[in-house]
């Protein structure tokens, strides 16, 4: 008998999708070592017991009367989420046009926050601003949805309409009707964000929980904040019993008189804003026909673009991307709580409710509590953004896992998670996690507010330098920072051809 | 002259199923396409359908309906184009009397009367075929054609169907599956095998067994 002797392939050939994943890795790992992740607080030991003492003793008593700021933020979030709705079904109804795109992807990626800064200036504090910053970037990305949604709906009923049917009639009775369900899921679920968001508008001043969350911690009062933090969870938690479809039409109406007062808006404001702040300094100041005048513009563009631009960028660049990878190891820990593969009702609904609340609290909270804890360096930016990124994608994971059909006779535990589930998760993992990678980055650069040095942190210097011409190129920075990502992350999805249905979250 | 082909190929993207096909189709004549499935009756009345730049009613395969809109308004959009958005508009959002009474009894001549108001997407699919049958019969017109508009309703159904849409169009033109049915209700059978058109002839003069030879390989 012939015996062949074959020698084995000495390794395994890795995929695409693995070789990309350690290649994150490798540049998360590169970033961390230029990152700043000291622990700058003198004894965090005490306040973490202080701040774990408020978490079991919360006092209701002290924001007994947080009623009408309850009603002011649901109030803030359906305003600008409606206006956001209507402004972004409108324009998904010509988002085939470039320009359309083009403003939609501008708008979208300038966070809330940074909207609300820049109304602030315009504006004043009044409700109008805290209602567009919510609503032009929803805006943006309800018209992106929107669009996407009616364009992959296979619709039949277009195909058998009479000739000469109008384009509205075609419209509304053989295009909207079968789609109307995964527009209002969506728009939904937008409303849920926007909940988030009037929330966190509260601590530039608007009138919303997160101004009286706030005031709670920077005063220590850690029992009255986490009171706030868990009617803030009750809030969202009870939101399809109060949300009733047929509330809705009741709430719009009288959402636009519980905003509260404020300053009034001055048209010289405005005029001033865009008429001479957002000039460049040496332009206001000097001649333009002067030559000194262009010389200072000179130094004032390569001051803004080298001190302040480029550092901006490489801080929210290296924490973006070791953000990133800490999401998407901490989602692969924390799905296994919330699969029916690894534990029964009672284990899941602990990991549940674990998930919800680190998805519910905005990272922005999450990163100003680690921030009274450890000092401003990157270290609570990136466990906030982890934790709040890596529950969301946990939850999506774990749920997708729950679909894998397995042999009877799988392994079980360690064997099952890394041979049977991972495997076949990843792809969708990726796509997820690829999904949030702009989003992460959005957040990235906002958390420089806390001061953390983002590009956030330059903006928010700027601003309070009312130095707005500044901030304004650098929130055009951040904006195209965000688009370049965004599309880098397209490219990236469809080269590892991973499927974008499922991560729109 | 209704519907008109001259040798032609048809089939998608120079791949034909039908080669050399001439059929012309008058004014007020019933035809049926005959043939197994996948010989090429869909492609054929696809062909027609578009060629046809007069007032056609369709009756698609996939019933082509809105899911999430009520029987009475897939029949109702039926004559979309006969009315002002704003009209149309009024009527999605609330039906008016005056169109509900015009389709009720088109809806319940097809055995839908109880189904009025009730989703299509939740409707069975022959009730969903007879949707789509309601539909093409609001709209009116000279002409339907139907790509198998009876294949999923049993056989005392089928002629109500039939006879509804010989009574609501002067020209019909339809891919049949049930051979006896087309013998009875048309003027004129075509029969298509092997990438052509086999036979063509009027109906009363043919028998069952002078078609079984297209279903023989």
């Amino acid at each position: 008998m012939a015996v062949s002797i074959l020698s084995a392939p000495r390794a395994p050939r890795y995929s695409s999708a693995v070789k990309t994943s350690l290649g994150f890795l490798a540049v998360a790992v590169i970033c961390l070592l230029f990152a700043d992740i000291s622990v700058t607080t003198l004894d965090p030991w005490s306040e973490m017991k202080r701040m774990a003492w408020g978490a079991l003793t919360p006092d209701f008593a002290a924001v007994s009367g947080i009623g009408l700021v309850i009603v002011q933020t649901i109030a803030f979030a359906l305003s600008g989420v409606a206006l956001g709705a209507v402004g972004g079904f409108l324009l998904s109804q010509v988002f085939h046009l470039g320009p359309v795109r083009w403003v939609c992807a501008s708008a979208r990626a300038i966070h809330e926050l940074f909207w609300a800064l820049i109304f602030l200036q315009i504006l004043g504090l009044s409700p109008l601003t805290g209602v567009l910053a919510i609503a032009i970037p929803y805006a943006g990305i309800c018209a992106k949805v929107y669009a996407e949604t009616l364009e992959e709906a296979e619709l039949p009923a277009l195909r058998s309409l009479p000739k000469g049917t109008g384009i509205i009639s075609a419209f509304f009775f053989a295009r909207l009707p079968d789609v109307w369900v995964h527009l209002k899921t969506y728009t939904s679920y937008r409303f849920e964000c926007g909940l988030r968001s009037a929330t966190v508008l509260g601590f530039v001043g608007l009138p919303t929980l997160g101004f009286h969350l706030e005031t709670a911690f920077s005063e220590g009062n850690y029992s009255e904040a986490a009171a706030l933090l868990i009617i803030f969870y009750v809030l969202i938690a009870t939101l399809r019993y109060w949300m009733r479809p047929k509330l809705v039409g009741f709430y719009l109406l009288a959402a636009p008189f519980l905003l509260g007062g404020g300053q009034a808006i001055e048209l010289g404001n405005i005029v001033r804003f865009l008429t001479v702040d957002i000039v460049p300094s040496p332009l206001r100041q000097g001649g333009l026909l002067d030559g000194q005048t262009w010389s200072n513009m000179g130094d004032w563009a390569w001051t803004m673009l080298v001190d302040q631009a480029l550092l901006g960028m490489i801080g929210t660049l290296l924490l973006t991307q070791i953000a990133l990878v800490a999401t998407g190891v901490l989602a692969l820990v924390l799905f296994p709580l919330v699969s029916q593969k690894f534990f029964g009702p009672a284990g899941r609904t602990v990991g549940h409710v674990f998930l919800v609340v680190l998805r519910s609290t905005p990272e922005f909270i999450l990163a100003y509590i680690f921030l009274q804890l450890w000092g401003p360096s990157m270290l609570p930016a990136i466990v906030a953004l982890s934790l709040h990124n890596g529950a969301i994608i946990g939850h999506l994971v774990g749920r997708f896992s729950d679909e894998v059909r397995l042999r009877p006779d799988s392994p079980r535990g360690l064997n099952l998670y890394g041979f049977e589930i991972v495997p076949r998760i990843y792809g969708q993992f990726l796509a997820f996690l690829f999904y949030r990678w702009e989003v992460i980055m959005r957040e990235t650069a906002i958390l420089g507010i806390l001061g953390i040095a983002t590009l956030g942190f330059y903006i928010d210097s700027a601003l309070s330098d009312i130095r707005l011409d500044r901030a304004m190129i650098l929130i055009v920075v951040t904006a195209i920072l965000n688009m370049g990502i965004d599309a880098l992350s397209r490219r990236i999805r469809s080269r590892l051809h991973l499927s974008t249905q499922a991560g729109r979250a | 002259m209704a519907f008109q082909l001259d040798n032609e190929d048809l089939g998608y993207n120079g791949d034909p199923v039908l080669r050399g096909i001439s059929v012309t189709v008058a004014a007020g004549e019933r035809v049926a396409f005959v043939g197994e499935s996948g010989a090429g009756k869909s492609t054929l009345l696809s062909v027609l359908q578009r060629r046809y730049d007069g007032n056609a009613a369709l009756i698609p395969q996939d019933p082509g309906l809105v899911r999430s809109l009520s029987v009475f308004h897939n029949v109702y959009m039926g004559s979309l184009h006969r009315h002002s958005a704003a009209y149309n508009l009024m009527n999605l959002v609330w039906p008016r009397r005056k169109e509900v009474e015009r389709i009720y009894p088109i809806v319940q001549r097809l055995g839908l009367g109880d189904k009025l108001f009730e989703r299509a997407g939740e409707l069975s699919g022959g009730q969903q075929q007879r949707t789509a049958i309601c539909r093409a019969i609001f709209q009116g017109g000279d002409a339907v054609l139907g790509d198998e508009p009876v294949s999923a309703t049993d056989n005392h159904q089928s002629r109500v169907v039939l006879e509804a849409l010989r009574e609501t169009f002067e020209t019909v033109i339809l891919a049949m599956h049930d051979v006896d049915l087309a013998l009875e209700f048309s003027t004129r059978i075509i029969g298509i095998k092997d990438g052509g058109i086999a036979l063509d002839a009027a109906a009363r003069d043919l028998t069952r067994s002078d078609l079984d030879f297209l279903y023989r390989d």
